[in-house]
C-alpha cells in the first residue's frame, strides 16, 4: 500500500460536481421537485459523516464500529443548544464538534490500547453504551429523542429554508474535503497512512504511534459531530437511533462501497447508498433484502469498493 | 573508566516454559563495533528486541547513555538515540526508496513532529535532500525513485540501513544486515558498516564470520540464551568454550 | 428484600448462562476462523422464530425446541457452505459488510414471513408455576433454563477440554496455521464449529422466547452483550466466555434491579431517578472498560 494520490482527473471532476451542486436547488425548484432539496442535503450530510469515518478507517487504518456515537452526539448537542438559547450555528456547530471530539478522546484513549478484532468490538460496545446513556436520560428525551424548536441561523442567515440549509451543508462538506485533501499530503496524513501500513516500523522510527492514532480518531469524531449537528437541523430531531450501532454499520457500508482510503470514498458511498435506498423503496417495501444481497455481492465480487471499479489505483 | 554507551545487566526473559535469555550482561563502548554472535536460536534477535524496547525483560536492566531505559517504550528509546535495522526486511514496500527514508527523517525529534495538517510534505525540500544524503551513503542514489518492493534483496537491506541512519542515532542495532545477501553485496555492506562506524556506535548481530572478524572491535557470544564469552576477537576465537559451542564449524 | 435479591441473582445466573450459549459459538468463530460475524444475533433471532413456529405447529414446547434447533443447525450449514466459507480468508472489513447485509436480509425475511408482531411462545404447562427453594420461590421454567445452561456448559467443557475434537478446536484458536499443518481437517472443523454455534444460538433463542418477546430485531441488542462477554473473557476461550457471561449476566441483572434502589437511598430523589436507569444500563460497559484497562486481551485470551 502507498500514500494516497488523487487520480489525475479528480480535480476537474470535483470542480464540475461542485458547480453542479451550486445550481441544484434553483434547478430543482424550476422542475417542481423542490422536495428533493432535503434529500440532497441528507446526502451531503451523510457524505460528511462517511468521510469522517473514512479518515479514521481508510487513512488511519482504525476499524471503528462505533462512529455513530460521535454522529449522534453532535445532533444532541445541536438540540441542546437550541433548547438553551444558542441558535447560532456559528456557536453551536463548533460546540457539537468539541463535544463529539471529547467523546472520541475518551473512547479512543481506552480503545486504541487494543488491536484487531478487540478494537472493533470495543468501539462497538462504547457506541452502544453512549446510546444507552442518551436513551435513558430523561432530560434528553429518552426514546423519542430531543426535538429542535426550529432551524438554526448561520451568523445572520436563517437556515429555515431548505435551500439555505443545503448550501450550508455544501459549504461544510466542501471545507472539510479541502481540509482532508490537504491533510492527506501533509506530515500528519503521511504519518497515519504509514502507521496504517506498518505500525511496528513507525514505532521503530521514533513515532509515538498511539498519539497520532488518537488525534486521527478525535478528528474523525469531531467531524462526525459536525455532520450530526447539520442532520439535527435537517430533520428537526436528535434521535437516539442515530447512536445505534446499526447506524455505525450504515456509515461503514458507505465508506466501504465508496472505497476505503480514497479521499472521496465517503462521498461516493453516501451518494450511492442513499440513492439506492430511494430507488429500491420504490420497488418494494422489503427493499432491505435487496440491499443486503447487494452488500454481499459487493463483498464477493467487487471487494475494493465502487471507487476501485473506476480504476483509481493507489498501490 | 568511561561508562559504556549501552549497558545491559542481568537481562532475563522467559517465554512460556523456555528461558530465552538468562542473566545476560553485555556492554557496548561508545565508538566501537560490538558483534553479537551465536548459533541459531541462541536468543540474539530476542536480545535486540529487549534493547530496542520491543520487548520487556522479566529481570535485568538496560542503560543507555547513562539513563535507565528499561521501562521506556520503543519510540522513546529511538528519540533517545537508538536505532535498529531488522533481520527480515521491514521497509514500506509500497513507497519509493526516497519516501521511506524521508519518513525516517520526518520522525526525528529535531524535525518538529508530524502534527502538521496543511502544508504538503512534498514542499519540504530539506527532508528529501537529507534523505538523499543517507541514500548516497549506503549507495542507493541510483534507486531513489524506485518503489521499495521492487528492489533487489541486497538493496532492501541497504535501505533498511539508510532508514536507521536517518534517525541520527548514537547506537545502531544491526540485526543480520548481511542476511540473504550475495558475495558482492556482502562486501559492500561490510565496507559500508566500517565507514559508518566512524560516526556511530554499532551493535552487530551476524552469522557471517568473515564480516564479524573483519569489523568487530569486541565480540560477545550468546549460546542458549546465556553469554559464554566476551572480549577481543582473537581471544574469543581462541576460547575453548566458544569453539566447542559454536565456532568449530565456522572457522 | 432478600426474596428480591435471591430472585435477581438467579435471574442473573440464568441470563448469564443464556448469554454463554451465544458467546461460546461467537468466540469460537472469532478465535478459530478469525471471522467477524455480525449476523450471529440474527441466528439467535431466526432460531427463536423457528422454535416458536414449530412449537405452535406441534402444540408442544419441547418438540418446537428440538425442531427449531435442528432447523437452525441446517440454516447454519447452508450459510457456512455458501457464504462464510468465502469470508474466512477475507479481511475484517469485508466480513463486517457481508454479515451486515445478512442482518438486513434476516430481519426483513422474518418480517415478511411472520409479520411485524411478536410471535407467541409459551413455556411448557408443567413448568409454568413456581418452585420452592430453601424458603424462597422461583419460577420453575427459569430453573430449567439454568439447568440447560449448566448442562451445555458442562458438555462444552467435556468437548473442548477432554476430547480430541476439542483439542483441535483449542489448537485452532491458538494457532490456525499450525493446526492445518498438523493435518487436521480444518475445513470440516470450521463447518462443525459454525453449525454448532448456530444450534446454540437457536437453543438460547428458544429457551428465552417465553420470557422475552420473539420479534424482529431481538438479535441486535443481545449481540452487543455477546461481544462484551467475549471482550471481557478473551477471544477464542470457552472458559473466558463462561466467566464473561456470568459476570455480564449477574452484573447487568442485579445492577438494573438494585442500583435504582441503592441510589435512592444515597441521593436526592430527582438525581436518583435520572441517574439510576442510565447508570444501570451502562454498568457492564463501564465494567468492560475497567477490565480492558488492566487486561487489554481479556481475562483468558486463547492467543498469546
Amino acid at each position: 500500500m502507498a500514500f494516497y494520490r488523487p487520480a489525475r482527473y479528480q480535480k476537474p471532476f470535483v470542480i464540475l460536481l461542485l458547480l453542479a451542486l451550486l445550481v441544484l436547488p434553483p434547478a430543482l425548484y424550476a422542475w417542481g421537485q423542490a422536495f428533493y432539496i432535503g434529500f440532497a442535503t441528507r446526502i451531503l450530510i451523510f457524505a460528511l459523516a462517511a468521510s469522517s469515518l473514512n479518515l479514521v478507517l481508510g487513512f488511519g487504518g482504525m476499524f471503528s464500529l462505533g462512529h455513530a456515537a460521535f454522529f449522534g452526539a453532535g445532533a444532541y448537542v445541536a438540540a441542546l443548544c437550541m433548547d438553551n438559547g444558542i441558535s447560532d450555528a456559528l456557536l453551536a456547530f463548533p460546540l457539537a464538534m468539541t463535544v463529539a471530539g471529547l467523546l472520541a478522546l475518551v473512547v479512543g484513549a481506552i480503545s486504541l490500547r487494543t488491536r484487531g478484532v478487540y478494537f472493533i468490538m470495543i468501539t462497538l460496545a462504547f457506541a452502544q453504551m453512549t446510546y444507552y446513556l442518551f436513551v435513558s436520560a430523561r432530560v434528553l428525551g429518552g426514546d423519542d429523542g430531543l426535538p429542535l424548536a426550529g432551524r438554526m441561523t448561520l451568523g445572520g442567515l436563517s437556515l429555515t429554508s431548505d435551500g439555505a440549509l443545503f448550501y450550508s451543508a455544501l459549504g461544510c462538506l466542501a471545507l472539510v474535503m479541502t481540509f482532508l485533501g490537504r491533510l492527506a499530503d501533509a506530515r500528519f496524513g503521511r504519518t497515519i497512512q504509514a502507521i496504517r501500513d506498518n505500525e511496528a516500523r513507525m514505532e521503530a522510527l521514533g513515532y509515538p504511534v498511539f498519539r497520532y492514532r488518537l488525534v486521527c480518531f478525535v478528528l474523525g469524531g469531531a467531524l462526525a459531530g459536525l455532520a450530526g449537528a447539520l442532520l439535527a437541523n435537517l430533520t428537526g430531531l436528535a434521535s437516539p437511533n442515530l447512536l445505534q450501532w446499526t447506524q455505525s454499520g450504515t456509515l461503514l457500508v458507505m465508506v466501504i462501497i465508496g472505497g476505503v482510503g480514497y479521499l472521496y470514498g465517503g462521498v461516493i458511498g453516501a451518494l450511492v447508498l442513499l440513492c439506492l435506498e430511494e430507488v429500491l423503496v420504490g420497488f418494494t417495501l422489503h427493499w432491505h433484502i435487496g440491499l443486503g444481497l447487494m452488500l454481499i455481492a459487493i463483498v464477493l465480487f467487487a471487494p475494493r469498493g465502487v471507487a476501485a471499479l473506476f480504476g483509481k489505483s493507489n498501490g | 573508566m568511561a561508562e559504556a554507551l549501552l549497558e545491559v545487566r542481568g537481562l532475563s526473559r522467559r517465554f512460556a516454559a523456555v528461558d530465552a535469555l538468562k542473566e545476560v550482561d553485555i556492554s557496548v563502548d561508545a565508538g566501537e563495533i560490538h558483534a553479537l554472535i551465536g548459533p541459531n536460536g541462541a536468543g540474539k534477535t530476542t536480545f535486540i528486541h529487549h534493547v530496542s524496547g520491543a520487548l520487556q525483560p522479566d529481570r535485568g536492566s538496560v542503560h543507555f547513555a547513562g539513563r535507565d531505559v528499561t521501562r521506556l517504550s520503543m519510540h522513546q528509546r529511538v528519540a533517545a538515540g537508538m536505532a535498529r535495522s531488522y533481520q527480515i526486511t521491514n521497509v514500506f514496500l509500497g513507497l519509493s526508496v526516497l519516501d521511506n527514508v524521508a519518513l525516517a527523517v520526518q520522525g526525528r525529534p529535531d524535525a518538529g513532529g508530524s502534527f502538521r495538517f496543511w502544508k504538503p510534505v512534498s514542499s519540504e525540500q530539506w527532508l528529501f535532500d537529507e534523505a538523499r544524503g543517507y541514500l548516497d551513503q549506503v549507495g542507493l542514489s541510483a534507486r531513489v525513485e524506485t518503489v521499495a518492493g521492487n528492489l533487489a534483496h541486497g538493496e532492501q537491506r541497504a535501505l533498511e540501513l539508510a532508514m536507521a541512519l536517518a534517525t541520527k542515532p548514537q547506537l545502531l542495532l544491526l540485526d543480520e544486515p548481511m542476511a540473504g545477501t550475495g558475495q558482492e553485496e556482502s562486501t559492500r555492506m561490510v565496507e559500508l558498516i566500517d565507514h559508518l562506524a566512524r560516526h556511530v556506535t554499532i551493535l552487530l548481530v551476524e552469522h557471517d564470520m568473515d564480516a564479524v572478524f573483519r569489523l568487530a572491535d569486541r565480540i560477545s557470544v550468546l549460546v542458549d540464551g546465556r553469554l559464554i564469552a566476551t572480549g577481543a576477537p582473537e581471544a574469543v576465537r581462541a576460547d575453548p568454550d566458544v569453539r566447542r559451542a559454536y565456532l568449530g564449524d565456522h572457522l | 428484600m432478600t426474596q428480591l435479591v435471591f430472585e435477581q441473582a438467579l435471574n442473573g445466573l440464568q441470563f448469564g448462562l443464556m448469554l454463554f450459549l451465544l458467546a461460546a459459538g461467537l468466540t469460537l468463530v472469532f478465535g478459530i476462523m478469525d471471522c467477524i460475524n455480525l449476523a450471529h444475533g440474527s441466528l439467535y433471532m431466526v432460531g427463536a422464530y423457528f422454535v416458536a413456529a414449530a412449537a405452535q405447529a406441534a402444540d408442544s414446547f419441547w418438540i418446537g425446541l428440538g425442531a427449531g434447533v435442528a432447523g437452525a443447525a441446517v440454516l447454519g450449514l447452508v450459510l457456512e457452505l455458501s457464504l462464510f466459507r468465502q469470508l474466512y480468508r477475507r479481511d475484517h472489513l469485508s466480513q463486517v459488510l457481508a454479515t451486515f447485509g445478512l442482518i438486513l436480509i434476516a430481519n426483513e425475511a422474518v418480517r415478511m414471513i411472520w409479520g411485524a408482531q411478536p410471535l407467541l411462545l409459551n413455556p411448557p404447562d408443567a413448568l409454568s408455576g413456581p418452585v420452592e427453594i430453601g424458603g424462597f420461590f422461583y419460577p420453575a421454567y427459569r430453573l430449567v433454563i439454568i439447568a440447560f445452561g449448566v448442562a451445555v456448559a458442562g458438555l462444552l467443557y467435556l468437548l473442548v477440554a477432554r476430547s480430541r475434537v476439542g483439542m483441535w478446536v483449542r489448537a485452532g484458536a491458538a494457532n490456525r496455521e499450525m493446526t492445518e499443518a498438523l493435518g487436521v481437517n480444518v475445513q470440516g472443523l470450521f463447518t462443525a464449529v459454525f453449525v454448532f454455534g448456530a444450534a446454540l444460538c437457536a437453543l438460547a433463542g428458544g429457551l428465552l422466547g417465553p420470557l422475552l418477546a420473539v420479534q424482529v430485531g431481538m438479535g441486535e441488542s443481545v449481540l452487543i452483550l455477546a461481544f462484551v462477554v467475549i471482550i471481557i473473557g478473551g477471544i477464542g476461550s470457552i472458559r473466558g466466555a463462561l466467566v464473561g457471561s456470568l459476570i455480564v449476566g449477574t452484573v447487568d441483572t442485579l445492577g438494573r434491579a438494585l442500583l435504582p434502589t441503592l441510589l435512592r437511598a444515597a441521593l436526592p430523589a430527582d438525581a436518583a431517578a435520572t441517574l439510576g436507569p442510565a447508570l444501570a444500563s451502562i454498568l457492564i460497559y463501564l465494567l468492560m472498560a475497567a477490565i480492558l484497562f488492566f487486561r487489554p486481551q481479556g481475562l483468558f485470551p486463547a492467543r498469546a
